[in-house]
């Protein structure tokens, strides 16, 4: 087997054991955790878009939000149909969930195509823009679409996402990712980042890598949403604004972009410490701006970039 | 004479006002080497983005194998077999020297973007006979040892030498070199004037050769074009162009005539 299929496989059986022990954790705990991995999986796939290839994207919690509406609008409308009253067996259950989040994952990897197709011609401030737009736009729609709870959101979501859930697409996702990089197709999209001219001057078609990094971008930005949305049970447009784009931006940046590991850690750090900040209470916010601030003074590069700053180019 | 493998026709290019190329007419045979010169701001430059679809021509054609290129993007010009190096440096200065001449094989790779995933044994046959032509590739010029390093921490000439390397990844017809000796030293311009000739011979290269250093122009190539102001001024065989009135007056008041004189 395979190295990557290996580490896959010992993951996902890891997090199959651990989900085994949820019912004895702290449910605040299990909250954090499940925090985490959801994080963890919009920070790795958007490093894909912002790192890797170097496309400055604003619109992940637009992508996450599709997902999340969709999955949750997938199992609200199916779960009483076909399971009745009793909530149907833990397998059925988990089928139906499977289900509605690659339903999800695929219309926000559809919307991504629709968004990244003409915008991806934009370069650096430009496209951040018009993917912030693009995030408000989908979020004033949920907003109006009454069918869909309109300003108040959907409720009474069924509770699908366990721990293994989370654990399993967060290795998943670091899988589909480091195995696209770690190929020769793959340099593609760190060729595209570092010099498109020179990349397309070698035969990269530059503009279908792009496309590419923001679909599969988007695609697990709406499997990381439709877990978020049967987690918590309850979702409202206002939970996906660019604030939450801004968010996972910083987790890559701080992770040092295209450093799968680093963001990964760095996608756990910043989940946690607006939570180790909790007794601080109201100046949380405030110390967590400016623990970011310091951060990305003191490391541009990257917290958890060990290398030398790159040269620049010539 | 067999039909040119590279053929420009009247092509003309201008950016607002100035015409930097103007009914500029070029044939570049298969096998063939040919030099193209210039004083500074010539439009030599623009002629190899002209021709790799960088611009596309105001006027005029540009065929290659017979097909009008016209329309096509740059790398789907690359892929029809024209590669190029940059007067400036382009390397990928994230990437290693290995996969900077990797991301070069994408235009050969036999398995798809899904193999990556799967990486069965397809995949990893494919991953290593790609491995080992870019060994190969480096090994030819003695970059082999600096393998893991980054590609922007290699000296300069050696920068100008992978990026050459970068473009026979892609098994290119025809090879454009953008003043491939700026900024080497004398024995390093050696080196590449042997290393040119060498290449072509053994990849069945056509080389359109842009370059300042008189010594390597009149050692390598077989015929040179000379361009002034965007214009053709004088074709023909080295000691033809060095002889050549016009050529000498347009590099006038340029230390290039002090070369030109001196060979
Ligand atoms: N994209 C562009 N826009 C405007 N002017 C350009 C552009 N590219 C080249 N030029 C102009 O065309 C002329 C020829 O430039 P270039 O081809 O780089 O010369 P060379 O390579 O012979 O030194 C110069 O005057 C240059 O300023
Ligand atoms: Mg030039």
């Amino acid at each position: 087997m395979p190295r990557p299929h290996l580490a896959l496989l010992i993951a996902l059986l890891t997090a199959f054991a651990i989900s085994q022990f949820s019912d004895h954790f702290n449910p605040y705990y299990l909250d954090v955790l499940a925090g985490i991995g959801i994080n963890v999986i919009l920070a790795v796939s958007l490093n894909l878009v912002n790192g890797y290839t170097g496309q400055f994207s604003l619109g992940h919690a637009g992508f996450m939000s599709v997902g999340a509406y969709l999955s949750a609008a997938v199992t609200l409308f199916f779960a009483p149909r076909l399971f009745g009253s009793d909530g149907g067996t833990a397998v059925q259950q988990g089928v139906l969930f499977l289900a509605a989040l690659l339903v999800g994952g695929l219309c926000a990897a559809v919307a991504g195509l629709v968004v990244g197709v003409p915008s991806l011609r934009l370069k650096g401030d430009y496209l951040a823009l018009v993917t912030l737009g693009f995030g408000e736009i989908i979020r004033v729609t949920f907003q109006n679409v009454e069918k869909l709870g309109g300003a108040l959101g959907l409720n009474a979501i069924p509770p699908y996402t366990t721990l293994f859930w989370v654990l399993a697409f967060a290795a998943v996702t670091i899988f589909i990712i480091t195995c696209l990089v770690n190929s020769t197709y793959g340099r593609g999209f760190i060729a595209t980042h570092d010099d498109e001219i020179a990349a397309e001057a070698v035969g990269l078609n530059t503009t279908r890598y792009k496309i590419v990094a923001f679909v599969v971008g988007a695609f697990f930005a709406g499997i990381a949403g439709g877990l978020y949305a049967h987690f918590k049970t309850t979702i409202t447009p206002g939970g996906f604004d660019f604030t939450k784009s801004i968010e996972i931006v910083v987790m890559v940046i701080l992770g040092g972009m295209g450093n799968t590991l680093g963001v990964i850690l760095a996608a756990v750090l910043l989940t946690l410490l607006p939570e180790v900040l909790r007794p601080v209470a109201e100046y949380r916010m405030i110390l967590y701006s400016f623990l970011l601030i310091v951060l990305m003074i003191a490391r541009p590069q990257g917290l958890f970039a060990f290398k030398l700053p790159k040269a620049r180019s010539t | 004479m067999p039909a040119p493998l590279l053929q420009l026709a009247q092509v003309t290019i201008r950016f607002g006002g100035l015409t930097a190329v103007n009914g500029f007419d070029l044939a570049v045979c298969e096998d063939e080497l040919v030099g193209l010169i210039g004083p500074n701001g010539a439009g030599k430059t623009t002629v190899f983005n002209l021709i790799t679809g960088v611009y596309p021509p105001s006027e005029g054609t540009v065929t290659f194998g017979g097909g009008d290129l016209a329309g096509l993007r740059v790398d789907e010009i690359a892929a029809c077999g024209i590669t190029r190096t940059f007067q400036n440096i382009r390397l990928f200065g994230s990437l290693s020297v290995f996969d900077n001449v990797r991301v070069a094989c994408n235009l050969h790779r036999a398995t798809g973007p899904a193999h990556t995933l799967l990486r069965l044994g397809a995949f990893r046959a494919d991953e290593a006979a790609i491995a080992r032509r870019i060994e190969e590739l480096l090994d030819l010029f003695n970059l082999r040892r600096f393998r893991d390093a980054p590609a922007k921490s290699l000296p300069y000439g050696e920068q100008r030498r992978l990026e050459i390397v970068r473009c026979l990844a892609t098994k290119p017809k025809l090879l454009l070199l953008d003043e491939p000796a700026a900024g080497m030293n004398a024995t390093e311009k050696v080196e590449l004037v042997r290393l040119i000739q060498q290449v072509q011979k053994q990849f069945k290269l056509s080389i359109l050769l842009v370059e300042h250093s008189m010594k390597v122009v009149m050692g390598v190539c077989q015929r040179i074009t000379v361009l002034d102001y965007g214009m053709k001024i004088a074709e023909g065989d080295p000691a033809a162009i060095q002889r050549n009135p016009k050529v000498i007056e347009a590099y006038l008041g340029e230390d290039h005539q002090k070369s030109l004189a001196h060979h």
